[in-house]
Formats: C-alpha cells, structure tokens, sequence
C-alpha cells in the first residue's frame, strides 16, 4: 500500500475504463478501475465478452466431438488443452495409450509451450514500450508453428490429440527439424538475455512490482509462472507426474521475489526446461504404434466423475468430468488456470500505478479465451 | 502424511451426523417424488460399493459411516471424498485453510431426476499431492449454501460463475453479479431444462 494513496482516500476519485479494446489487455478485457491521480484504488475485471459457454457445448455432443473446442480456448497453448481434456476421458473410460504417443504427446506440447512463452515475451516486451523483441520472438515462433503444422495439420488451434493416442505419426524431417529448431533457439536465448533481460529499463519496469505473496497465490488458487514466480514450487508436470514426464530430468524454475521480473524470469528459464524434455524425448523415442490396437470408437465412461489436471503453459488446467454412462458428458468442468491467476488482479494492483499495473497484467499472461471459455 | 492428517481433520465435521439424518430423509423425498426410485437408486450405488469394497474388506454393513472416504486416485484423480451437509462447507473451507490446501476450482452439477443441485469444491496442495473434493447437494428449488470467499478470496469469481451457470446463491457473497454471463441475465445455462 501506498502511504500517499491511504491519505487522500477522502479525496476526490473517478472510474475510468480499461478495455474492452485495448492493447494492453490482449483481448476482450475490461477492467473497471476507481483512480486517485495515477494511483489505482480498486480495480475490477469485467469478464465475459467472448464467454461462449464450452461447458454447455461438452454435455451436448459427444466426447470426441467436443476435442474441437479445446483448442480454441487457450489458442496459444492449444496442445495442452487437448491433452488435459482427452487424458482426463482416458481416465474416466479407462483407455490405455501406446507408450510412442504419449511420447508425441510431450514433444508437441513442449514445443508448443514454447512458442505460448516466445508470444507471451513479444507481446509483453511490447506492453513495455519495448517493439523490436516483438519480431525476433515471432521469427522464432514461426519456426515452431511450421514444425507443428507438418504434424497437427494447423497452426494455431491444433486438435492433434485422439483417446487412446495422436492422429498422425511424426517423420524424420520433424525430428531433424525440431532439434535445428532447439540448436537455433539455443542460439538467440543469449541474445534474448542480452538485448531484454538485462536491460536497465525492462528491469526498472519489472523489479518489485506488482508484488504477489505466497500467501495471496494460495489464497485465489494462482499456479503456473504466477506461483512459481511468487516461490512456490509447483507445476503439474512434477507434482503429479501424468503422461510420461516421469521419465524425463528437467528443473522447475522458481523465483522467490514475487514480483513481475521474477514471473519474467520463470517463463524464460521454462523454455530451456521444455527444450531439455523436447532433446530427451527425441532421443528416447521408442518405435510402435500410435493409436491403441483396438481402435477406440465408441466411449462410455462409467458413472461417477472423475479429474484430470495437466500443466498448460499459463498454469494448472484441470478437467472435471461427470459420465452417466452414455456417450455424452453429464457435466464437463474446465478449471482454466488465468481465471484463477486473474481473479488476484484487484488485489495485486490496488495502490499501484497505472503504468506499473499493465506490467504487472502483462506478467500474468492472460488469454482471454481461456478464462471466458 | 497429509492425507491422514486432512482426513481426520475433516472427520471431526461428521460427529453429529452419525445417523446421517439427511441421507434418509433424502431418500425418503426421493421415494415419494418417484415411484422408481429404488432402481435407479440400486444403479447409482453399484459402483460406490465396488470401490471401496476394493479398498476395505472389513465395510461389510451396507451403509458406511458417514465421514471423508479415501478414494483410487489412480482411476478417480482424487484422493479424498468430502460429502457434507451445506451448512458445515464453512468448516470444511476453514480446516483446509488451515492446512494451506489452495482452492482449483468450484462448480455445481444439475441432478434433476435427483431435485438437487450438487456443489463440487476441488481443492489441492501446493506441497504434496492430495486432492480433495468437498461436495454438498442443495434442494433444486432452494439451491443455498454459505460463501467461502471469505475464507478463500480465489472462491469469490468460482461462486458467481457457478451462480451465472446453476442459479445457486452463495448466502454472505459480498458480489454475487453475473460474471461470465451478460449483466442483465436472467437464465442458467448450466441447468438441464435450460433451452435456448
């Protein structure tokens, strides 16, 4: 709290809106905030303008019908959605998947966590004032999305993942691809480091603020970069090892500082990680089949619910299904990870300065999709 | 171990609800609203005893003491089932709480065959793997339970889109205004015999 801010809360305020068209909130955002001068005294995220109710949309087709959908509400970590959802219908249905396309699954989510974290950079950077990194980052990412077009068959919205498996199995040229891809990127993080981590002005935007207590990430359930950033060692892929990442050696970053630099550093430092599990992946890749045997056509979880939490690129991405049976969900819960990252907002940024909490949003990385849903 | 630790933390909610007055009069309301209930009912509780015949020989009496049950985690995803009357959600919140579990989600489940609307809270630890599942059932008419926002801030948005989808009022909510949903919203989507 800002001790001038405590002061002159007798004084005068006014509400100004933040959205919902404006740059720094990355989509459909509104952010009603009450000033005081430049200093913020309530801030209130107005959500919804794109909420098109994917919930409903899962209990009224079937469950392979609804794979679709996944992509489109974190469009920047679409593979992750993909993977949350079908591992949570395996779970449910009891469906075994061959050990190479669990394998696939990693590779390609990782890959695709890293291009989520290169868009997140640019974008942010350019949040800053900062536009060059903007281009350098989107040259990088660009490398990513060819590579996962060849195997998904889109850029974007991928919808890769099938029960039981992938859709489409990966060739020499990916694998010869991806690790120039690794051997490249190996390259420009140094510059990265050396061009915007180290510069005096992000770091003067960055350090100390915007400051999130272990406390408060536990309190609104924040996870992802956000906790990690604010010291808290968690992330899914460790935590509760799902899928194969068990068999890979790779580090969780965590920065005890809490504030945005921190959030900064933990996703720069996560593309390293992810390119580490890509290289071991690649390398213990074992040969045979993609799709179960036994092809998986009709799914009918037995009743009872069940749950199903993967680490998407912003956080913790759960899946709660409910089955009563039949070939439809009876209830599909998303817990989508920058809701509840979001949702700290109002009391993160309260005293703050304007120009200090758009950093500090910027540091949370949010998809407005994926928390409208 | 934590499990343990939470599971007779949690236990101590149960004291007064041995005979689990409200499950009978449930039933009994069940059996009056349907005249087939007792099958589907039979169904429901198939799986229930599979499981934790499973896990505890020894349950043999058919219904089992009220309290927190361990569940598979491997094949459910959660460790511990938490079902409580409405009015001791507070409680449950508070005991957590106390053990540093953060909150990954709240929402509601339509049983509309049942008259209830179900509350599902997953909560999680940031330390050691242990999910647990806190779920109530309200009355489809009256759907009300006490908010948890003051307990845990993250719970405030969970309860109002679980407001937007279901129609159930969170009692003591400092805002319950439509989130997700236009601000003037008067439908449930979520509700089965929602139409569009």
């Amino acid at each position: 709290m800002n001790g001038l801010l405590q002061q002159d809360l007798n004084q005068e305020t006014f509400t100004i809106n933040l959205g919902p068209q404006h740059p720094a909130t990355h989509g459909v955002l509104r952010v009603k905030l009450v000033m005081d001068g430049e200093y913020i005294v309530e801030a209130e995220p107005v959500l919804g303008y794109i909420h098109r109710m994917h919930e409903k949309m899962g209990e009224n087709r079937t469950w392979a019908k609804f794979l679709p959908n996944c992509g489109r509400m974190d469009y920047l970590s679409a593979l992750s959605y993909n993977h949350g959802y079908v591992a949570a219908v395996e779970r449910a249905a009891g469906i075994e998947v061959p050990e190479r396309a669990e394998y696939l699954r990693v590779i390609t989510v990782e890959l695709n966590r890293i291009s989520s974290h290169l868009l997140w950079f640019g974008a942010f950077v350019l949040d800053l004032g900062g536009f060059t990194p903007l281009l350098y980052a989107f040259d990088d990412r660009e490398q990513i999305l060819d590579l996962l077009e060849s195997v998904t068959g889109s850029r974007l919205t991928y919808c890769y993942f099938r029960f039981g498996g992938v859709y489409n199995d990966i060739d020499d040229s990916f694998i010869t691809g991806t690790r120039e891809f690794i051997k490249r990127l190996r390259k420009r993080m140094p510059m990265y480091d050396a061009l915007v981590t180290k510069n005096v002005i992000l770091i003067k935007r960055l350090k100390d603020i915007g400051p999130i207590s272990k406390d408060m990430a536990r309190r609104y359930g924040a996870t992802g970069p956000v906790a990690r950033g604010s010291g808290i060692n968690f992330d899914v892929r460790k935590h509760e090892p799902y899928s194969v990442y068990s068999e890979f050696d790779f580090d969780i970053p965590v920065y005890e500082e809490g504030d945005s630099m921190a959030r900064y550093m933990v996703r720069m430092d996560e593309i390293e990680q992810s390119m580490r599990i890509i290289e071991q992946a690649l390398d213990k890749l074992p040969e045979g089949e993609i799709q179960p045997k036994k092809a998986v056509k009709l799914v009918k979880p037995e009743k009872g619910d069940y749950y199903h939490a993967v680490e998407a690129a912003r956080g913790s991405f759960g899946v709660r299904v409910v089955s009563d049976g039949t070939n439809q969900a009876y209830r599909l819960k998303l817990r989508s990870p920058t809701y509840s990252n979001l949702s700290l907002f109002g009391e993160a940024s309260r005293g703050m300065l304007l120009p200090d909490a758009l950093a500090l949003m910027g540091s949370l990385d949010l998809v407005i999709p994926e928390i409208d849903r | 171990m934590l499990l343990t630790k939470i599971k007779e933390a949690l236990n101590s909610l149960y004291e007064d609800i041995q005979a689990e007055p409200e499950a009978a009069e449930a039933a009994e309301t069940e059996a009056k609203a349907e005249e087939a209930a007792p099958e589907a009912q039979a169904e429901e509780s198939k799986p229930v005893e599979q499981e934790e015949g499973a896990e505890a020989e020894a349950a043999a009496e058919p219904p089992p003491p009220p309290g927190p049950r361990e569940t598979d985690y491997k094949a459910k995803g959660y460790h511990l089932d938490v079902d409580l009357p409405p009015e001791k959600v507070v409680a449950a919140a508070e005991i957590l709480n106390r053990e540093n579990f953060f909150i990954e989600a709240i929402t509601g489940v339509d049983w509309i065959d049942d008259q209830q609307l179900e509350v599902v809270y997953d909560f999680n630890h940031f330390d050691e793997l242990c999910r647990v599942v806190v779920r109530t059932r309200l009355d489809r008419n009256n759907p009300e339970v006490p908010t948890i926002s003051h307990i845990y801030q993250g719970a405030n948005w969970h309860e109002r889109e679980t407001h937007d989808f279901f129609g159930i009022i969170f009692t003591g909510h400092p805002n319950l205004e439509p989130l997700l949903l236009p601000e003037d919203a008067d439908f449930h989507p979520l509700l089965k015999d929602f139409k569009a």
